[in-house]
């Protein structure tokens, strides 16, 4: 059982819904984070990093890092059961599995067939 | 016919009085079925919709085999003859076996099992019917009225472009139908974590809760991909966004890697169901405990993830790399192992149990024996050369009957026979039931196991006109086909007979062990009087060798039963004069909860 | 029936709560199963966008230079703005289920307005793209052109340019959908709370209702890097 985070409350109701508040200020500090963090991908892509697999891989994480923050502050997976948590991350790992499609494509010119070219 | 009758083991109950309430008839109107949020009403809402979907698949297929008498055609047109394959498939998968035992049997049994009230989302249960109803009737209205001849395997680009059939109207329908699965999924998982009666730990659970469980879990996580796949197909046909379409550079083979990725889950969601009903079966009536519980509990998972591993295997013989068809065989091999690992576990079972040959136990050990051709044969599909030559030929077409008919549909009617006292409150007439399982067996076999001959001769799947050596195998064929249509008529016939003139039945006519058998027969609208509490482990049944701790589970299960009777109060009393017998006998203390586990 | 007879330990007494649903037995196994509920639907739909996903992963690993040219024709800076719109109507979203939870009705309502004009700002700002993308015929269909007029890129074969729209169109459009959908959820949310309905007494119904809009924010996330920010080289 967690507790709850205290805060000042307009009525007692929070105890009867067992809510697990969530202070304003992680809102605040995640979404300043956000923006930054948008900042950041746009600036690195008019500023054209070195290499295609640099920018790729740039773009990507920052928006791994996006969506990581807001599914763990402003979804609260930070703050949820172990279950939810183990959810959410099978979504992803699902996703994975699912993309891992993508070595069939990669790997048909490696095994050369007489005749055909992929 | 004589009914069934108290047997050794027969664990006590009260028989209904006169004017019991039960779920069934508290009240009779239109309003309170199609407005229920009770999910034994819903789950015989869904148990009398698969029944009128699994009649219109059975005609399509039985035009089909009628038509294959001939080698070249009798009274279909090739066009008519593909929309009537096309219909079997897409009403057989996607609207019987996908729903059958979870919507059915899970929905009624699982609050049951895990001693709840209700699954954790009852509107939504009923929404899932819903959308279960509306996209069957819209499938049916689309094979009914043009029809589509795509095959249930929708493969572009002849879905996508070429055919002039009512493709938009079916994949919706399917949509809706995917969707519905889903909603049964998120319930059965969410009720599974949550809502367990104080005691009822993972590991004391019946195996069929592990096994809805597992399927649901492959519904959540499968349903939507198919879902968006054929949805693309849809858009293409309607709005030109062609995914698939060469011309812009599309693969038709990525809407194979995307069409099975589901696909294949979907079987183990039609099989693992099947199977924790033997799991259940098959400890009832060898009057023991499942040999290897947390083994076949494991096995379930198993199945369910790597299954999720092995969907290429349908792609062997496309532009598949070679590579990726070497990965997805082995994998496909791996994933025999669990289920093999339950076969193992059932058969140990039975070895020196009490085995009582009623008619679900029959209908039990069909499935063993078919369910093992039909998965040793899915082997001889796993492997890369022989697929090369086996692939879309009838012994494909063999193969996976064996499993889904001879396996899952043998598991659903043993199950529905199994739990019908409980659902209905009313006993069926063995004799005839055991008849009915005799001739299901034999036109079963004698429907498929032709075809795989028929297929490894080099018969395709799919063909109105076939080669005319093959005749005779079809003429056998279609021959069983009738012979089967028979088997499943009669349970029809008894079953809806003893709706009305069978016997009524107490809690527990077959002596069974499992929370389910202590209600009433059929049960109140909220399944228990008073929140069971769970001390004892699974399938607690009398054993035949004197173990101790089985002892200990029999009288922990025998002291609750007293508990909730006080008409056999005195019986129960003496039963658990044994030396660590009643809980009232030791210090009293809370039963192991699971507070500090998270999941 | 009670049970004389035996002692079996009783379990203690149902939580009386008029929000309490009658299969649950306290707030807490309610609060906890609506929230794996949600997370088990937002599963779904992760699998359900992910799809789209391996498609565009396939076609961009097949055709690299053919997407990198055909994302010249999307505006960056509409697609960043949409991008902020969005983070921030999480924001304001977050601030609303905190209102909920915190019973604070006048930040729940503006939050929830906020959100709800956010939503419809980043439709407005798609419907923009998407009317552009008419204007300059590229549309998938028999009407597609390419190159589009005043195109100054490198030159890649047009049939497959196509490709990429089709997976821009389909993919953006999912989304819309899904963006609409969650704005008639806030829309009907709206209207009880106003209405001081006893539905949404309980702040489970507006907490469920972030999560679904937080994901669709998660989409759109991934969505932007992929699309608009191809990288030249």
């Amino acid at each position: 059982m967690r507790h709850h985070e205290e805060e000042p409350t307009a009525s007692p109701y929070v105890e009867h819904a067992h809510a697990h508040v969530v202070p304003l200020r992680v809102y605040v500090i995640a979404y300043i984070a956000l923006l930054v963090l948008m900042g950041g991908t746009v600036l690195a892509y008019y500023k054209h990093p070195a290499s295609t697999l640099a920018s790729n891989v740039i773009a990507l994480a920052i928006a791994v890092i996006k969506a990581v923050i807001v599914v763990l502050f402003f979804m609260q997976v930070r703050y949820s059961t172990r279950l939810t948590w183990v959810w959410a991350a099978i979504g992803f790992i699902w996703l994975i599995i699912l993309f891992s499609t993508v070595t069939d494509y990669i790997s048909r010119g490696w095994i050369p067939i007489k005749g055909w070219t992929p | 016919m004589a009914s069934i009758t108290a047997r050794p083991g027969e664990l006590p109950g009260e028989f209904p009085e006169e004017g019991h309430v039960s779920y069934l008839n508290w009240s009779h109107t239109l309003r309170s079925w199609l407005l229920t949020v009770d999910h034994k009403r819903i789950a015989v809402l869904y148990l009398v919709s698969i029944t009128f979907t699994f009649a219109l698949g059975a005609v399509a297929i039985g035009l089909v085999r009628l038509e294959l008498t001939q080698p070249n055609g009798l009274f279909l047109e090739n066009d008519t003859y593909n929309k009537m394959f096309s219909m079997h498939g897409i009403l057989m998968v996607f609207f019987f076996l996908v729903p059958s035992i979870p919507a059915t049997l899970g929905n009624f049994l699982l609050p049951i099992m895990v001693g709840a009230r209700d699954l954790a989302f009852p509107r939504l249960n009923l929404l899932s019917w819903y959308l279960y109803i509306i996209g069957a009737l819209m499938a049916i209205g689309a094979m009914l009225f043009g029809g589509v001849d795509t095959g249930w395997t929708f493969y572009t680009p002849y879905s996508s472009i070429y055919s002039n059939t009512n493709v938009t109207v079916t994949i919706l329908a399917v949509f809706l139908g995917g969707f519905s699965s889903i909603a049964t999924g998120i319930n059965f998982i969410v009720t599974t974590h949550k809502m367990r009666a104080p005691g009822l730990t993972w590991f004391r659970l019946p195996l069929f809760v592990w096994a809805m469980y597992a399927t649901s879990i492959i519904m959540v996580l499968g349903t939507p991909v198919v879902a968006i796949t054929l949805s693309l197909i849809v858009v293409e046909r309607v709005l030109h966004i062609g995914i698939f379409d060469p011309a812009l550079g599309g693969d038709p083979v990525l809407f194979q890697h995307m069409f099975w990725f589901y696909s294949h889950p979907a079987v183990y969601i039609m099989i693992l169901p099947g199977m924790g009903v033997i799991s259940e079966l098959i400890a009832c009536f060898s009057r023991k405990r499942i040999f290897g519980y947390s083994f076949v509990a494991f096995s379930s998972l198993a199945i369910a993830i790597i299954g999720f591993f092995v969907w290429g295997h349908h792609l062997f013989v496309t532009s598949q790399s070679m590579y990726a068809g070497m990965v997805f065989s082995i994998l496909s091999f791996l994933v025999a192992i669990p289920s093999a690992i339950k076969v193992f576990n059932w058969t140990a079972t039975i070895y020196k149990g009490r085995v009582w040959l009623a008619s679900p136990m029959l209908y039990a050990l069909g499935f063993i024996g078919l369910f093992l051709i039909g998965g040793l044969t899915g082997l001889f599909l796993a492997t890369l050369g022989t697929d090369v030559h086996l692939h879309d030929t009838y012994f494909v077409i063999a193969h996976f009957h064996y499993v889904m008919v001879g396996g899952a549909i043998m598991a659903y009617l043993g199950g529905v026979h199994f739990w019908w006292p409980k659902i209905t409150g009313r006993l069926y007439p063995e004799g005839w039931a055991k008849l009915a399982a005799g001739i299901t067996f034999i036109g079963f076999n004698l429907t498929f196991f032709p075809q795989f001959v028929v297929g490894y001769l080099g018969n395709p799947r799919r063909y109105h006109i076939y080669p005319e050596e093959f005749q005779v195998w079809h003429i056998l064929s279609s021959a069983g086909a009738s012979v089967l249509a028979v088997g499943y008529t009669i349970p029809l016939i008894y079953l809806l007979w003893s709706l009305k003139y069978g016997e009524r039945s107490g809690p527990n006519p077959w002596g069974a062990a499992g929370l389910e058998w202590t209600t009433d027969s059929p049960p109140i609208s909220h399944n228990f009087h008073e929140q069971p509490v769970v001390t004892w482990e699974a399938y607690p049944y009398n054993p035949e060798v004197e173990e101790f701790e089985a002892q200990q589970d029999r009288e922990a299960f025998q002291a609750y039963l007293g508990g909730i009777q006080p008409a056999v109060e005195e019986e129960a009393a003496l039963d658990t004069q044994g030396p660590h017998a009643s809980p009232a006998a030791q210090p009293h203390h809370a039963p192991p909860t699971d507070e500090d586990e998270d999941l | 029936m009670s049970s004389e007879a035996a002692e079996v330990p009783r379990f203690r007494p149902r939580e009386a709560d008029e929000d309490l649903g009658v299969q649950y037995e306290d707030m807490e196994q309610q609060n906890e199963s609506y929230i794996v509920g949600m997370w088990t639907f937002l599963v779904t739909e992760i699998m359900f966008f992910g799809a789209l996903f391996l498609a565009y992963l396939t076609y961009r690993t097949l055709y690299p230079s053919v997407f990198m040219a055909a994302h010249y024709e999307l505006d960056v800076k509409l697609g960043a703005i949409n991008t902020v719109v969005l983070l921030t109507s999480s924001f304001s979203m977050a601030i609303a289920v905190w209102a909920a939870q915190t019973k604070n009705r006048a930040i729940e309502i503006g939050g929830l307005i906020f959100t709800m004009i956010c939503a419809c700002a980043f439709l407005v700002i798609k419907g923009f793209e998407w009317a552009a993308k008419f204007e300059h015929r590229l549309v998938p269909g028999p009407l597609y052109a390419w190159p589009p007029h005043g195109y100054a890129g490198p030159v890649v074969p047009g049939n497959e340019t196509q490709m990429f729209f089709c997976l821009y169109f389909a993919m953006t459009g999912l989304h819309a959908l899904h963006v609409i959908i969650g704005l008639l959820v806030m829309i009907v949310l709206l209207v009880l709370i106003l209405k001081d309905s006893p539905l949404v007494r309980y702040y489970m119904p507006v907490e469920m209702t972030g999560l679904y809009w937080h994901f669709v924010d998660v989409v759109w996330i991934f969505l932007f890097p992929l699309y608009y920010l191809i990288p030249s080289h």
